[in-house]
């Protein structure tokens, strides 16, 4: 892969293919890359604009009236081609539209509603780890933890029906590779898309959700006219695309991080409040979701380039959290570093709705672990998954210590 | 054409205290105030109904809604109705506040939001039609059907008419001078399903819409009450003291600095992320005293629980805060 300048012109090009096996499997190099050639790169194979310096990719995320998302927020545009599904009223909304849903959504995933999960969920991750190590000092932190706390306990808190629940991480793996081009991940998801796609737009209906949990509330904001009885089943479905994959990326995040820096676990052991800095931490450094798309709705210049409106850009989330102008020693994973301001949640008005859910998640299951557990270390070679959007784990063995 | 605002800096969009770039007359007694941020960055987002509070000079806080244009992220405007009878708030700022001063903000937060629609019904009375303004762009925008009715003593009092004119008869405006008190019922029609009337204006018309909508179907109507000035303690613009409630530690922050710099300065790490409050990250349990919310986030009844506190943006009202940190 090469990122080069052409003489004359302020933009880079480069030919390579952020959504290749290879990239997949390491991006690391690729994001380097891209940040040293330029403030924006123009990505040759796909005809569209990168970003993957912190200041562009955090000034292009707040800026949603020069960088719109109803346009999709990956490669495929929506002002040409037909989105795979109905648009997000979320993700793929734009003001005025995006008001309402989200108004709806921070209020029932704000961090006052979430304080009443806390304490069953501390006791459910202690639950889980008492179970794991019962089982013995060598286990998969991906299946046994990663995967499994977060679907624990989410879908009860939304409140869908146990029945199907294996659908859930297979939808998301879908919807998250179907931001990137139509390659062979996409592909692999295809056949089950129809199925995958009724099952979970069933879960969304009023009279399948639990009567209390986060699915009512958004019923609820619909009883009082906040959002229309069409949109409900829609934001609900955003929290079942949305939060699981994710965080169960995002926590397999923080285990492998910890599983590779034996003396942060230590900070953590000696001081348990840092659970939170360390998620954080951990999120700015893998950077579970690692891209989102852009489209302009006016020329826009950055830097000295001028990208046309109409045009894609692809924002490297994850390059960003380890550009050096904005992190100093920024491929370490440091529980002593203030990771606030990473872009890991995305930032501005599509900033993450589900962040507090995700780092109580978090939170309470390396609460539980730091308890229990002296020493955490790689048992064995790593395998890691391929996603178009996400930074995903297959399988990370792990042997631990016990007090 | 060529978009020439530059990509501002991340660290420059903090905004927190604001700029008067504009000051203009709208009608007799109405005039409006345009901010921007003295750093040149972006402001924080708003929706249509939105409210600031702003800080004045003069250490008083007032709460003015917000009618500009939220795709220019660089400029509020809020338009100040000189109130008879008012010793700081209004009358300062009709008679004091010069452009190049700085105000503190606090917000924006809403109320008063404009949830989705066909049809639209808005009824303004005097400066109550400030909310409103935004909100008719807006029901454009999302082309839904809607009509004003904008009340008024005399129409020399009533702003923003100039504005209006473009949307031609579906505004009707009506000073009372002229036309006698509003019409509600035979702006409303008949009650229906699927329509939401918003109203912004003095408390005894939006009584006369309360009545006027009670056999209507329930969360038809939605009003934002406006506020006449009260007494209102001025804001701390002294120091204030912060408890460390689990380490003991105090500490002292000064106008200059937030509570998050300030515990950071000292090595207490609070997670943070937007450091504007809108995001909620930092948020941080208040034991004692009474925090000065300058967040986007908590509503009144939250705000007045005084049980947190989003400490990137968030200040005291008393001498010392006791945080459980
Ligand atoms: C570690 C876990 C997670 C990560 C890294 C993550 C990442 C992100 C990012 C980067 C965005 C911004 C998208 C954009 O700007 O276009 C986003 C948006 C969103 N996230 Fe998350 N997320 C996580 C967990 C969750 C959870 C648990 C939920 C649900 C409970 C959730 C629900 C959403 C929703 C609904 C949006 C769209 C918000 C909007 O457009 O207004 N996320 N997330
Ligand atoms: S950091 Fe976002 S509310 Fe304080």
């Amino acid at each position: 892969m090469t990122a080069t300048a052409p003489t004359g012109t302020a933009l880079p090009t480069s030919d390579v293919d952020p959504f290749s096996h290879e990239v997949l499997e390491d991006p690391l190099p690729m994001h380097a890359e891209l940040r040293e050639a330029g403030p924006v790169v123009h990505l040759a194979r796909y005809d569209v604009y990168a970003l993957a310096r912190y200041a562009e990719v955090h000034a292009a995320l707040v800026d949603w009236q020069q960088f719109q998302s109803a346009a999709g927020v990956g490669l495929s545009n929506f002002r040409y081609e037909e989105p795979w599904r109905p648009p997000s009223l979320l993700l793929e909304a734009d003001p005025p539209r995006h008001d309402a849903p989200r108004r709806v959504l921070q209020k029932v995933l704000g961090p006052r509603a979430l304080r009443r999960l806390r304490e069953g969920w501390a006791a459910d991750a202690e639950a889980l780890v008492e179970e794991v190590l019962a089982r013995g000092p060598a286990f998969d932190a991906v299946h046994s933890l990663a995967a499994t706390f977060p679907l624990r306990v989410f879908p009860d808190a939304v409140g869908i029906p146990q029945p199907g629940r294996e659908n859930l991480l297979p939808y998301g793996d879908h919807a998250f590779n179907a931001f990137g081009p139509d390659n062979d991940l996409v592909a692999r998801g295809a056949p089950r898309v129809a199925e995958l796609s009724a099952w979970v737009n069933a879960q969304c209906r009023r009279e399948v959700l639990a009567p209390v949990g986060f699915g009512a509330d958004i019923w609820a904001a619909s009883d009082r006219g906040d959002i229309t009885p069409e949109q409900a089943p829609l934001v609900v479905r955003s929290l079942l695309t949305a939060g699981v994959d994710t965080t169960v990326h995002g926590i397999s995040a923080v285990l492998y991080a910890f599983a590779t820096n034996p003396d942060q676990w230590q900070r953590l052991r000696e001081e348990p409040a840092l659970a939170r800095v360390a998620f954080d931490e951990a999120v700015r450094w893998e950077s579970p979701v690692q891209t989102f798309f852009r489209t302009a709705t006016t020329d826009v210049r950055v830097g000295d380039v001028v990208i046309p409106e109409g045009r894609k850009i692809l924002m490297f989330l994850a390059a960003a959290n380890r550009d050096p102008r904005r992190w100093s020693d920024p491929d370490r994973f440091d529980l002593s570093r203030d990771p606030s301001g990473h872009v890991g949640f995305g930032m501005g008005i599509h900033q993450c709705a589900g962040q507090h859910v995700a780092r109580l998640e978090a939170e309470a299951i390396l609460t539980a672990l730091a308890r229990r557990v002296r020493t955490i270390e790689l048992d064995g070679p790593t395998v890691r998954h391929h996603n178009n959007t996400l930074r995903a784990w297959e399988s990370i063995p792990v042997r631990v210590r016990v007090d | 054409m060529v978009a020439t605002t530059p990509l501002v800096p991340a660290e420059a969009t903090e905004a927190a205290t604001l700029r008067v770039t504009a000051k203009q007359r709208q009608a007799d007694d109405v005039l409006t105030l345009e901010l921007a941020s003295p750093s040149g960055g972006r402001l924080r987002d708003w929706t249509p109904g939105s409210h600031v509070d702003l800080v004045l000079p003069n250490g008083l806080t007032r709460q003015y809604s917000l009618c500009g244009d939220r795709w220019d992220p660089h400029t509020y405007r809020v338009g100040v109705l000189l109130e008879p009878g008012s010793r700081g708030g209004s009358r300062y700022v009709h008679e004091h506040l010069q452009v190049g001063d700085l105000v503190g903000v606090g917000g924006p937060r809403n109320n008063f939001p404009l949830v989705p629609s066909e049809e639209y019904l808005f009824v303004a009375g005097g400066i109550g039609i400030t909310p409103i303004l935004p909100m008719l762009r807006q029901a454009e925008l999302l082309g839904a059907e809607w009509r004003l009715l904008y009340g008024g003593r005399r129409r020399g009092s009533m702003a923003f008419l100039d504005e209006l004119a473009p949307y031609g008869e579906r505004v009707v405006v009506r000073p009372e001078d002229e036309y006698g008190l509003l019409d509600l019922a035979g702006f409303l029609g008949a009650p229906r399903e699927g329509a939401r009337v918003y109203a912004c204006g003095p408390s005894p018309l939006l009584a006369a819409l309360e009545r006027a909508c009670a056999d209507w179907p329930p969360y038809t109507l939605r009003t934002e009450r406006f506020v006449a000035e009260e007494g209102g303690t001025p804001v701390r613009t002294a120091p204030f003291e912060v408890e460390l409630a689990r380490t003991g530690t105090t500490l002292t922050v000064t106008p200059d600095v937030s509570v998050l710099e300030a515990l950071n300065r000292i090595g207490v790490e609070v997670l943070s992320s937007c450091r504007r409050g809108v995001c909620g990250t930092c948020e941080t349990t208040v034991l004692a005293g009474r925090p000065d919310h300058r967040d986007a986030l908590l509503d009144d009844d939250e705000r007045d629980a005084n049980d947190c506190m989003y400490v990137c943006v968030s200040r005291s009202r008393d001498e010392r805060l006791v945080l459980d940190l």
